[in-house]
């Protein structure tokens, strides 16, 4: 074979592949370095949280047969031989599917006016004062933070069993979590309109309103769209704790293990949230649409 | 008004004059305003309708409202009235992060593969491609508490089950964002190992992994921040972790455990968003 590149003489080959060698060791040294760190990490995480394989292994059956039971009526047949057998509950389940829906809906927008009224504030171009700003954004990190079903919980104690504590709680994660988009969109907007506006005379609510708001409202929307479909996910779980929907039914029939009643609402639920993930993504896109060509 | 009122007048006449001539680009009619009026009269119409429906009254609300105060009062100053109950309270905590850490590691293992199939550019054929991605659809729509009463069945009661849930839940999450990740690589360093006589795994390996394992890890660093959050409540089910004691400690109305506890939650998400934040831009600036 013709050798088309030119190899230097040894002695000064030696030093370059010497250093080669080096930084290849280097890397590698660094790597398994690394392995072994993420390796320790992971036996002691594995000895917290009581990971047992061979358990697991032996009883790998019962998550198999646990979707074989899931699928089988009372009677030992199969779910799909009597559809109304299965869906005995249908009313009642859609009437909470709906209310957890609705839980979910309320829940968006109290929590969406919330975060664009707490968003001005918490933002550096229109609040001044560093105090207020830091007050506010503490608050909406509280709130983004702590998970809606604690919220849940506490609040079902406070207001007792029903969609309010529900909506509280997942209104209140909303307000944190959408807090902190609002106010990076109303960061970016354009200042212009705004001084425009403040040098008329406009109050700060009349800039908010003539000069900022037409600028990210469809962002905003866009934003508060794809928390809805966050939130009614959390809002099937949230009657876990007694906070209203289908959540209620749904733990009641997995902990008494009424098996076809179980696929039957996880089937509801699952093709519900698709609905709503497919129609809102649409939403969202008409929106990006409506807003680009300006 | 009465300072500038010359200066007023005039502005007002000329405004009217300007109006005058031009009213339609000054004046945007009722139509423009219609269908942004029609979604916003619509949204808020049922919104009051679900507000009445969900049986919900302001004296509900202010009653209510009278109560959290109480608790809110009740639960200053944090206090877990003994070192050992922090030092139950520690575990718990060390339980949550053991769950979060092997829950996203395993989602992250498993999801690897899915990602891969649900890759336009790596999987070619269209049903598989398509079976792929609503299978993830469909793990992805279940909840995470709702895979740990799965799981809870599965291998009982504790922590192993809330792992199991976490990765469940994510690998729905994993395999979309990871093939959106492949999808989104260059494609010439794949040809590079194929023109070269690598094989179609030679081409994943060389080609496309260097490319998107940077992705992968920033995506993988920032769902143990996010599964944190869902091992905290994970024990409400039974499934081990932080969330167990605090589901005790609030049915047994023990305000000042709750808050505590829930301060011990706030730090330690606070700082593990700081940590893995550090990372990320450590991970994806040394390769960019």
């Amino acid at each position: 074979m013709t050798r088309l590149v030119s190899v230097p003489p040894a002695a000064q080959l030696a030093p370059l592949i010497h250093n080669y060698s080096e930084a290849a060791a280097a890397k590698r040294r660094q790597l398994a370095l690394g392995l072994a760190v993420a390796a320790a990490v992971l036996l002691v995480s594995a000895v917290g949280a009581e990971v047992q394989p061979v358990t697991l292994w032996n009883k790998i059956g019962n998550f198999t047969s646990y979707f074989d039971r899931l699928l089988k009526l009372d009677n030992g047949a199969r779910v799909w031989t009597d559809p109304y057998e299965w869906f005995w509950g249908l009313a009642r389940w859609s009437r909470l599917l709906g209310e957890t829906l609705l839980i979910a809906y309320v829940a968006t927008i109290t929590g969406a006016v919330g975060a664009f009224v707490a968003a001005a504030p918490a933002s550096r171009n229109l609040m001044r004062h560093a105090s207020v700003r830091f007050a506010v954004r503490r608050c909406l990190e509280f709130c983004r933070t702590v998970p809606d079903i604690v919220f849940a919980l506490i609040f079902v104690a406070a207001f007792g069993l029903g969609a309010l504590p529900g909506i509280l709680a997942v209104a209140l994660h909303t307000t944190g979590t959408l807090g902190k988009l609002f106010t990076e969109v109303v960061e970016n907007i354009d200042m212009g309109p705004v001084e425009g506006v403040a040098s008329t005379g406009g109050s700060g609510l009349a800039q908010v309103r003539f000069a900022v708001t037409p600028q990210v409202l469809s962002n905003l929307v866009s934003y508060a769209l794809l928390r809805f479909e966050i939130n009614v996910r959390g809002a099937t779980v949230i009657g876990f704790v007694g906070a209203g929907g289908i959540g209620q039914d749904l733990i009641v029939a997995i902990r008494k293990f009424y098996y076809s009643d179980v696929s039957a609402m996880l089937l509801m639920i699952i093709a519900t949230v698709m609905i709503i993930d497919m129609i809102s993504a649409r939403l969202r896109h008409r929106l990006l649409a409506m807003e680009n060509p300006q | 008004m009465n300072r500038s009122g010359g200066l007023h007048e005039t502005l007002v006449t000329q405004g009217l004059e300007l109006f005058a001539r031009d009213p339609d680009v000054l004046k945007p009619g009722l139509r423009q305003k219609i269908p942004l009026l029609a979604l916003g009269t619509a949204a808020a119409g049922v919104y009051f309708a679900a507000l009445m429906a969900l049986d919900i009254s302001p004296s509900n609300i202010i009653s209510g409202l009278g109560r959290l105060t109480n608790i809110a009062v009740l639960m200053f100053p944090p206090n877990p009235e003994s070192w050992a109950r922090v030092l139950l309270y520690l575990g718990a905590l060390g339980q949550t992060l053991a769950i979060a850490f092997i829950g996203t590691l395993l989602g992250a293992i498993l999801g690897c593969p899915f990602g891969f199939l649900a890759a336009r550019n790596v999987v070619a054929n269209r049903l598989i491609h398509f079976l792929s991605r609503r299978c993830l659809d469909t793990v992805r729509s279940v909840d995470t508490l709702i895979w740990a009463l799965i799981w809870i069945n599965v291998v009982g009661l504790g922590p192993f089950a809330g792992a199991l849930a976490i990765m469940s839940s994510d690998l729905g999450a994993y395999g979309k964002l990871f093939s959106e990740a492949i999808e989104a690589a260059d494609r010439k360093p794949v040809d590079g190992v194929l023109s070269a006589g690598g094989s179609r795994l030679h081409a994943i390996r060389f080609g496309m992994l260097p490319q998107v394992l940077p992705v992968f890890a920033s995506q993988i660093l920032y769902f143990f921040e996010s599964n944190t959050r869902s091992a905290t409540i994970i024990g409400i089910v039974g499934a081990g972790g932080i969330g167990l004691q605090l589901f005790e400690q609030i049915r047994v109305l023990e305000w000042q455990q709750v808050s505590f506890l829930i301060l011990m939650v706030l730090i330690t998400v606070a700082a593990i968003d700081w940590t893995s934040q550090r990372l990320r831009t450590a991970i994806i600036g040394q390769r960019a």
